[in-house]
């Protein structure tokens, strides 16, 4: 969501919206994931707004991810064809339904590889909450781990399956969209 | 009959002219980086009249059409549609830009088929006909529905209704650009070189829909061409630009049969050859 809102910003016509997109896509991508984790968990009380640990993760990741994904949402936008804005002019189209119907649908199929990518990316993300208390997969190995250090190697191995495992269906889903959304596009 | 005697000038020699025109361009000027495309333009299409643009690439032709369908902006000079300012809009008797919403009202009375058919990928031929329809001009969707078949079985083909874009052959594909920007029904219709880029023998076909279209249609048209033939067919009157101006203009029977400057007779004689 955050990636779709942050990518259309990018190409918005309104300046102000594009830099202020831009913005906040350099300032996330820029700096890195964990202290962006720290700070909305232990930084923000400051200002007075405090998150659980749930909520910071959900946050920080989100708008992390988000901006990674705000690029994927940009370039498919920009490599749709002039000639598709053309015709929708054309055909006396307001902008809202020139993405709506004619640009969107069509980028949507570019971004797939790309979100399929960073969802994944994201699940492996995760590992870094156990830093803000949270408890998550890696840390519950590290546990493991420590308990018996001659756990260490088939601890991690498991590690690496389960990973794996629940991104399966993630990589699968990703796979069936874009077979999907080839309808039309390639001569299927 | 006693028709009263007129002055001629080119804009009451041709029957047509004398109503009052559809579009009109003053004094048009437009820069792309250093190349002055068009050098003061003027030109009138009166309603239902048929004109065919023709000139060696890079005279202007393209960019005039594309003026007028609001896809390039005039640097100065006066687009007029209806009487009415395109690229401005009047507020307390004063001009000042167009806004979106000026440019909407005005793009109702004009359509443009392009010369690589910009058709909707992703949808079936029949919703390529039928999107715009439906959501600009708020038809229901069993009339859009009606009116585009009608139109697709007009271009021979309404069976194809289910077919994606990338099913079809070029020829294919620009009829049914045509059909799409048809039965938005407007009242001045662009053809930019419409089977420029088609192989030759899908050609013919093509130029068909479009010569029946004309026979049939009370739209004006304005056609860029580098099909002579199809000019001397189709046109009411045909215009020869070159560098920027308008060099010559006459009905096909004076431009092709009897071409005035030598600029246009040496452009005429590569495609007689050709």
């Amino acid at each position: 969501m955050i990636a779709i809102i942050a990518g259309l910003g990018r190409v918005s016509k309104f300046t102000f919206i594009r830099k202020v997109s831009a913005v906040y896509v350099e300032l996330f991508r820029g700096t890195s994931l964990l202290v962006q984790l720290f700070w909305v968990f232990f930084a923000l009380p400051a200002f007075g707004i405090q998150f659980t640990a749930f909520l910071a993760s959900v946050v920080a990741l989100g708008l992390n991810y988000g901006a990674y994904g705000s690029e994927v949402v940009r370039s498919a936008i920009l490599a749709i064809p002039k000639g598709q804005t053309e015709a929708s002019i054309a055909l006396n189209m307001t902008n809202f339904q020139r993405m709506r119907l004619v640009i969107l649908p069509q980028a949507f199929r570019m971004m797939l590889p790309g979100f399929g990518n960073i969802s994944i990316e994201l699940l492996k993300g995760t590992s870094l909450v156990s830093l803000i208390t949270l408890t998550d997969l890696t840390y519950k190995g590290l546990i493991l781990q420590n308990a018996n250090i001659s756990y260490t190697m088939p601890v991690f191995t498991t590690l690496l399956i389960v990973y794996f495992i629940i991104a399966l269906p993630l990589i699968f889903t990703a796979k069936k969209l874009e077979k999907r959304y080839a309808k039309g596009v390639a001569n299927v | 009959m006693s028709i009263p005697e007129r002055k001629l000038t080119t804009s009451n020699i041709y029957p047509m002219k004398s109503k009052k025109p559809i579009a009109s361009y003053e004094n048009i000027k437009k820069t792309y980086g250093d190349a002055e495309v068009l050098k003061g333009v003027d030109l009138n299409i009166a309603p239902g009249e048929k004109v065919a643009l023709i000139g060696p690439s890079g005279s202007g032709k393209t960019t005039i059409i594309r003026m007028l369908m609001t896809l390039e902006q005039p640097d100065s000079g006066m687009i007029k549609v209806e009487g009415k300012p395109l690229w401005y809009k009047e507020v307390n008797g004063k001009l000042a830009p167009a806004d979106e919403k000026h440019l909407r009202e005005m793009r109702k009375n004009i359509g443009m088929v392009f010369q690589h058919f910009n058709l909707f990928p992703h949808m079936t031929i029949l919703r390529n006909v039928t999107e715009a329809p439906v959501h600009v001009l708020g038809l229901s969707k069993e009339e859009a529905h009606r009116r585009a078949v009608d139109m697709l079985e007009k271009v021979g083909l309404g069976d194809k209704l289910d077919a994606y874009p990338s099913q079809l052959s070029g020829g294919q594909k620009q009829r049914v650009a045509i059909a799409r920007a048809v039965v938005m029904q407007p009242k001045v219709m662009l053809f930019d070189e419409v089977t420029s880029a088609l192989d030759p023998e899908l050609v013919g076909e093509v130029l068909q829909v479009i010569k029946d279209l004309a026979k049939e249609t009370d739209m004006a048209m304005i056609l860029v061409t580098h099909e002579m033939d199809f000019a001397r067919d189709v046109a009411d009157r045909v215009i020869f630009l070159h560098d920027g101006k308008i060099e010559e203009e006459g009905t096909p029977k004076e431009i092709f049969e009897n071409p005035k400057s030598e600029r246009l007779r040496t452009f005429l004689s590569r495609f007689l050859k050709g």
